[in-house]
């Protein structure tokens, strides 16, 4: 297997000042309107090179919790680091879009660009970088660009599929598109939101085999969220339960019971 | 005894009386016109021989080879404000369109004065502007070329903002949340996703641009105009029918063009 890692040193090497977990959440709260608490009070560590699966009915804050952590939803209240660096409104967008650019993010729906081929929408996992313009399309991307992005192409078995159109593809080749997009920049932490949820269950299983070979392999930090309990108990090292915007539990993923998954889809 | 249930509810049930004062009152209102402004009988009965008169003095339109080349070079140039003008309006629609867009824009909320600002442009009709190009930058084809650019940013400006607006959001939410800026968002998963619309918009105004290029040599803006006018002042009613025709010709020409590049596009 091709690796992505170990060719270059990685653009966002720890600082001295990151040594501690690599998200640290303290009392977290979320409210889109001032009254309901989406999030209420939730604490939460991850340490690097830990896979953790978020679980939770519907409604109990999970989507939220992954797009506070990387501010695409501002913070209501609490403290919130993420690679060491405070998270919060009042923190400037440069700060929030660095911090982002050490994060890899896999939506429930691929969110490829359609119209656009399967290498360019990898490509478009590099925006952000200097002289970013040039991610517009494969066609206009520096050499080393390009191999960056046949590489994670191959990590998902899909380099032969370069350049069909993004919308000619499957769900799960979709999917392990929308994977190759995410790694393509070499984060430190994967965050995914029900990667699996739209796919059949055999394609659902294989994305997840793929999600956490890769992040095992490369030392990637994964945290994902699953209605699925087989695939919480099978791939994640932790489950942190969430209800009703509280951290139910938070335990090794071996200790989990079924009493446990009971507590937490129990209305 | 019938069922009331199974009755047919009545007629104008969503009809209010509201509704009808403001149908009879709208009624009223474009009588009293048709009473000021629209044509009798009379005056259409009147009319028809003049018309008979000015068809038959335009019949047969100037064939004569040296006025066909004087009207060859005319057409080009018309056409040649028409596109150059369209291409340089649709080129700067964009960035104004983005600045324009709600929930896209760079600018927040400052949005609505740049939308304000293309509303603006599309609202003073193409021959006023015409008149402004003309008294500011003299008689001929760069006065026309800076009319139809200022019009094609007033239509596309309003069309590529709107479909800025609308391009799905789940892309853009998938960049931004790897740490893509604004610019990137846009060039990344906004212009792709609304390029079909972009080239469709682009088309109409191109279309649009060569019906307005015919007719701003009317206040001296160049182009085929100018000889229309010409021809009408003079009483060469022969020379207006050739033009009419080739003016009919170039915006078929055009019509059939677009209509074909945006059946391949769909």
């Amino acid at each position: 297997m091709l690796d992505l890692v170990t060719d270059r040193p990685c653009a966002t090497e720890p600082s001295l000042a990151q040594t501690g977990p690599l998200i640290a959440a303290r009392g977290l709260c979320k409210s889109y309107d001032r009254r309901r608490m989406i999030l209420d009070g939730v604490d939460l560590e991850i340490a690097a090179g830990e896979r953790v699966a978020l679980i939770g009915s519907n409604g109990s804050g999970k989507s939220t919790l992954l797009k506070s952590l990387i501010g695409l939803h501002p913070i209501s209240g609490g403290t919130l680091h993420c690679f060491g660096d405070p998270v919060d409104a009042r923190g400037s967008r440069k700060q929030r879009l660095a911090m982002r650019r050490q994060t890899g993010f896999v939506f429930q729906k691929h969110c490829l660009v359609r119209r656009r081929t399967v290498l360019s929408n990898v490509i478009h996992g590099l925006f952000g970088d200097a002289g970013s313009w040039r991610a517009f399309s494969h066609a206009l991307a520096p050499p080393e660009w390009r191999d960056r992005a046949m590489q994670a192409l191959a990590e998902v078995d899909l380099a032969d599929k370069a350049l069909e159109r993004a919308d000619a593809l499957s769900g799960g080749q979709q999917q392990r598109v929308a994977i190759a997009r995410a790694l393509v920049r070499r984060p430190r932490l994967l965050i995914a939101d029900e990667p699996a949820a739209s796919l059949d269950p055999v394609s659902g299983r294989n994305v997840m085999e793929l999600f956490t070979q890769l992040c095992r392999d490369h030392g990637i930090t994964l945290l994902y969220t699953s209605h699925d309990m087989a695939h919480a108990v099978d791939y994640a090292d932790r489950i942190v339960a969430l209800k009703g915007g509280r951290v139910l539990f938070d335990r090794p993923a071996a200790q989990v019971t079924r009493a446990d998954l009971k507590d937490t889809f129990d209305g | 005894m019938a069922d009331r249930r199974l009755e047919a509810p009545g007629r104008f049930t969503g009809f209010s009386p509201l509704n009808f004062a403001l149908l009879v009152g709208l009624g009223a209102v474009v009588l009293a016109s048709m009473g000021k402004v629209a044509p009798s009988p009379q005056q259409l009965a009147d009319g028809v021989p003049g018309m008979v008169n000015l068809v038959g003095r335009m019949l047969p339109p100037n064939t004569e080879p040296a006025f066909l080349a004087r009207i060859g070079l005319r057409i080009l140039e018309t056409f040649q404000i028409a596109l150059v003008g369209a291409a340089i309006g649709i080129v700067l629609s964009l960035p104004i369109a983005w600045c324009a867009a709600r929930g896209v824009s760079p600018l927040g909320r400052g949005n609505v004065v740049v939308k304000a600002f293309v509303s603006f442009l599309r609202t003073v009709p193409d021959l006023v502007w015409a008149l402004i190009f003309v008294a500011s930058i003299g008689l001929g084809a760069v006065a026309g070329t800076m009319t139809i650019m200022v019009d094609t940013i007033g239509f596309c400006g309003r069309f590529f903002a709107e479909a800025m607006e609308d391009a799905e959001k789940e892309p853009q939410e998938a960049l931004s949340a790897i740490g893509a800026g604004r610019g990137s968002i846009l060039v990344g998963a906004i212009l792709p996703d609304i390029m079909p619309s972009l080239i469709n918009s682009s088309l109409f105004a191109l279309e649009k641009a060569v019906r307005s290029s015919v007719v701003l040599g009317l206040v001296g803006a160049g182009g085929i105009g100018q000889e229309l006018k010409v021809a009408f002042d003079l009483f060469q009613y022969r020379n207006a029918s050739m033009i009419i025709l080739a003016i009919f010709a170039i915006v078929l020409l055009m019509e059939l063009c677009t209509d074909k590049l945006r059946a391949r596009i769909q």
